[in-house]
């Protein structure tokens, strides 16, 4: 035996033990930094990002996605699609109790989906498909779809669609149940107490359904209102957890370094949030599909990507994140090339005429970034002028369509009918609203597009679709996409398993455990 | 004149800070000719400390800018924000004091009661609110200057004209029959002008400092690059690159210490006690 396969199975070995080393270990408190201070802590009623990350852990949804989106078994046991894809029948769970004893049964379930068309606007988009949902036994329950709908496996997340005590809401007013305040779900943590601006602790479910799940004894979300006093908080050992999003992202880097500390990027692929610039398809120049094109050439995006956000994220290709179900990179390419870009100008016929640039008022990051574009955009020969408001004053301008250019990001959902589609189909078009086709891009061709594919079947049918799909809108550039962002979770790594699902910490402390 | 200049010139503090001023005009006005790029132009890699790379001596910021052009960029806006404001502010409240103390009464009650009104809120709390309101811009930025920065003068102009108005050279030109105007223009005006001329070149220097503190908080005007943008924009990468926030704030801190000093030789020159002392 040579001496370099005697070298290799000893390393061979020397994995395995430290593989079987990392059988999770049971107990401890970790002290995660929650940012801002969520307004309250009801999923059902609050979709706030702090809500959605501290409440997924008391919540549960029917389903769980992996970082590839597939749907995994959670409240929901298994799941069966039939023939005509109109019906779904998911069979539940046995044994599973709400954090005050009662079992969680299919009468839940059903009371869950009729509250949320009340107070969840997205989870009453997502179930507008739904025909009749019923409960053949306490633990099947039976969705019937008016027509077939492609993403419909995908709105089970817990963010998305929580499930909530029937025995505890069913016949209250929804708003002012007491409850709210301390909300009863079936997840791996129970809500304990809330110090309003100091911090929302959370103690281990003992009675949880996956028997040694969760490891973790106690959580901690500290409220820390300071960016800079949060990456300090860090770095003392206050916290162990920094979420994504939580510190500036020119102090990642910095804290990278400390001592026992793993960044990752992962746990975002559900949400999938993509960045681009609004370009509005009206007036001025940029109603010109060959000065949007000089915008995408003009603009360096590897830049931005390398030096504003610490090399996070991914350079976008076009309107869906690579994440994203049906997602192809064969469009057309729009590397950094000003000459390009200049030509482009020439061509179109653009003499300098002023163009407003609206960047997002979010802090530095995004500043910074709003000054990087405007300087490419100079350099092709463009007149841009800043205009700089706050968060609220930037949202009516862009509801107002008083904008040329303007930054923003939004979340894909996982399935270009829940996250794409409304960027950019004519039905999406209304005056005051900072979301979907607020650039004003109207193409009969993609709105037909956009509504097959959300009710064609099989799947390579919708893959075909949203294929071509992207393509025409790639062409036209109704937006200027730029990146798709990655907001790296930082965390001591004797923290470990904490990122295991497409939502990340969301619903992550269902896994996690500490290495002592 | 030539003897305002001979005192001027005696006083050491005078000497220093018109040198500072002249040296910071001069860069002001002469400075982007040598550095024909924008100052908004990412050159170099992020982050490069000074004094590495003699194209960009005082290295360069997050994105890579040359810190060195943006100080130079930056002299034009903070001088000229400066000196333009307190123009404003003196075009406003030179005359309100002037009628105020003048006609004296109900005329004066009115103005001053109006000038309290801009004195009592804070004037840097006013200043933010106005920019706010307005949009950052150098209009709005100078324009809300100017409305927190009349008052004093205002309130000091009233002064002299108070105690001017009542001397006899005053009285015989109103017995001849001079009009209004003509006597506060050209008999009292004149003579109440040197304390003016010192609180005008201290305001430059507030001016200044107000002007680096809204951009300082975001509110600049997002189009042209100033040191309080430059320190703002700094501060939260301190830790990592202190030159970004110190060359500029360094800057600001001379500028102002040069004006306050041309003041304080202004003050020397022009107060008749000290300069017949000194001769």
């Amino acid at each position: 035996m040579s001496k370099r396969v005697l070298l290799g199975l000893v390393l061979a070995c020397g994995l395995t033990a430290s593989a079987l080393a990392q059988e999770p270990k049971t107990g401890g408190v970790i002290n995660a930094v929650i940012q801002p201070e969520p307004p309250g802590l009801m999923l059902a009623m609050i979709q706030n990002g702090p809500t959605q990350m501290v409440s997924g852990n008391i919540f549960e949804g029917l389903l769980r996605y992996s970082p590839k989106l597939e749907p995994q078994p959670e409240l929901a046991e298994s799941w069966s699609v039939s023939e005509d894809a109109k019906t779904y029948t998911f069979k539940l769970r046995k044994g599973v109790t709400w954090h005050d004893g009662k079992p969680f049964t299919a009468a839940d379930v059903l009371f869950s989906v009729e509250m949320l068309k009340q107070t969840h606007a997205r989870a009453r988009n997502n179930l507008a498909q739904v025909d009749k949902v019923e409960a053949p036994d306490d633990y099947t329950v039976v969705f019937t779809l008016k027509q077939p709908f492609g993403p419909f496996l995908g709105i089970f997340e817990v963010g998305s669609m929580p499930m909530v005590p029937k025995h505890l809401y069913e016949g209250t007013d929804f708003k002012t149940n007491p409850y709210n305040n301390a909300p009863v779900g079936t997840g791996p943590f129970m809500f304990k107490e809330w110090q309003k601006g100091s911090f929302i602790r959370l103690v281990k479910n003992p009675n949880y359904y996956e028997k040694g799940k969760p490891y973790i004894d106690e959580i901690y979300w500290q409220i820390i209102p300071d960016a800079a006093a949060r990456s300090v908080a860090y770095e003392t050992g206050k916290v162990d957890v920094l979420p994504g999003g939580s510190v500036e992202n020119f102090d990642v880097p910095r804290l990278s370094k400390l001592k026992d500390t793993c960044v990752t990027g992962a746990g975002w692929e559900f949400f999938s949030p993509l960045a681009w610039l609004w370009l509005n398809n009206r007036q001025g120049p940029l109603a010109d599909k060959r000065v949007r094109q000089a915008i995408m050439y003009a603009i360096d995006r590897d830049f931005a990507k390398d030096v504003i956000w610490n090399g996070l994220g991914k350079v976008a290709t076009g309107p869906s994140a690579s994440t994203i179900k049906y997602y192809t990179d064969d469009v057309p390419k729009y590397p950094y090339d000003p000459a390009k870009a200049k030509a482009l100008l020439k061509e179109a016929g653009y003499k300098g005429e002023k163009i407003r640039l609206l960047p997002l008022a979010y802090g530095e990051t995004w500043q910074r970034w709003g000054e990087a574009v405007k300087q490419n955009l100079m350099d092709v020969g463009m007149n841009i002028e800043t205009i700089s408001t706050d968060v609220a004053g930037g949202n009516q301008k862009i509801g107002d369509w008083d904008y040329d250019i303007a930054f923003t990001y939004l979340y894909q959902y996982g399935d270009p009918a829940l996250g794409v589609g409304r960027n950019y189909v004519s039905s999406a078009i209304a005056k005051g609203q900072v979301f979907n086709n607020v650039e004003g891009y109207t193409n009969p061709e993609i709105d037909k597009l956009f509504a097959d594919g959300a009710v064609a079947t099989p799947d390579s049918k919708r893959k075909e679709i949203y294929e071509k799909a992207q393509k025409i809108l790639v062409e036209d550039v109704p937006v200027a996409w730029m990146l798709e962002l990655q907001f790296p979770t930082i965390t001591r790594c004797k923290v470990k398993n904490l990122i295991t699902t497409g939502i990340g910490v969301n619903d992550g402390f269902k896994d996690a455990w500490l290495d002592k | 004149m030539t003897q305002f200049w001979k005192s001027m010139l005696k006083s050491p503090s005078g000497v220093i800070g018109l040198f500072i001023l002249l040296l910071a005009i001069s860069v002001a006005v002469f400075g982007p000719l040598l550095f024909p790029n924008s100052p908004w132009r990412m050159v170099q890699r992020p982050f490069l400390p000074p004094f590495t790379l003699s194209t960009v001596p005082l290295g360069t910021d997050a994105l890579g800018r040359d810190v060195f052009a943006g100080m130079i960029f930056g002299a034009r806006v903070s001088l000229l924000v400066g000196l333009v404001s307190t123009l404003v502010a003196l075009v406003v409240g030179v005359p309100i004091g002037a009628m105020a103390g003048y006609f004296g009464g109900k005329v004066d009650d009115a103005l001053m009661r109006f000038t309290e009104f801009f004195q009592t809120i804070p004037s840097f709390a006013l200043a933010i609110v106005l920019v706010a309101i307005l949009q950052p811009s150098i209009y709005s930025i100078v324009a809300s200057i100017a409305v927190v920065s009349w008052p004093p003068v205002a309130r000091l102009v009233r002064g002299e004209v108070l105690s001017l108005r009542t001397r006899e050279y005053v009285q015989a030109a109103v017995v001849t029959g001079q009009s209004n105007t003509w006597i506060i223009l050209r008999e009292i005006l004149p003579n109440a002008l040197s304390p003016v001329i010192v609180l005008a070149s201290l305001m430059v220097a507030t001016a200044i400092l107000l002007e680096s503190s809204l951009s300082f908080l975001g509110l600049g005007d997002p189009n042209l690059i100033s040191w309080g943008y430059m320190v703002g924009a700094g501060r939260t990468v301190i830790r990592q690159a202190w030159w970004i926030t110190v060359f500029p704030g360094v800057a600001i801190l001379i500028s102002v210490l040069g004006l306050n000093l041309i003041g304080e030789g202004l003050n020397d020159a022009l107060n008749p006690r000290l300069s017949r002392e000194g001769r």
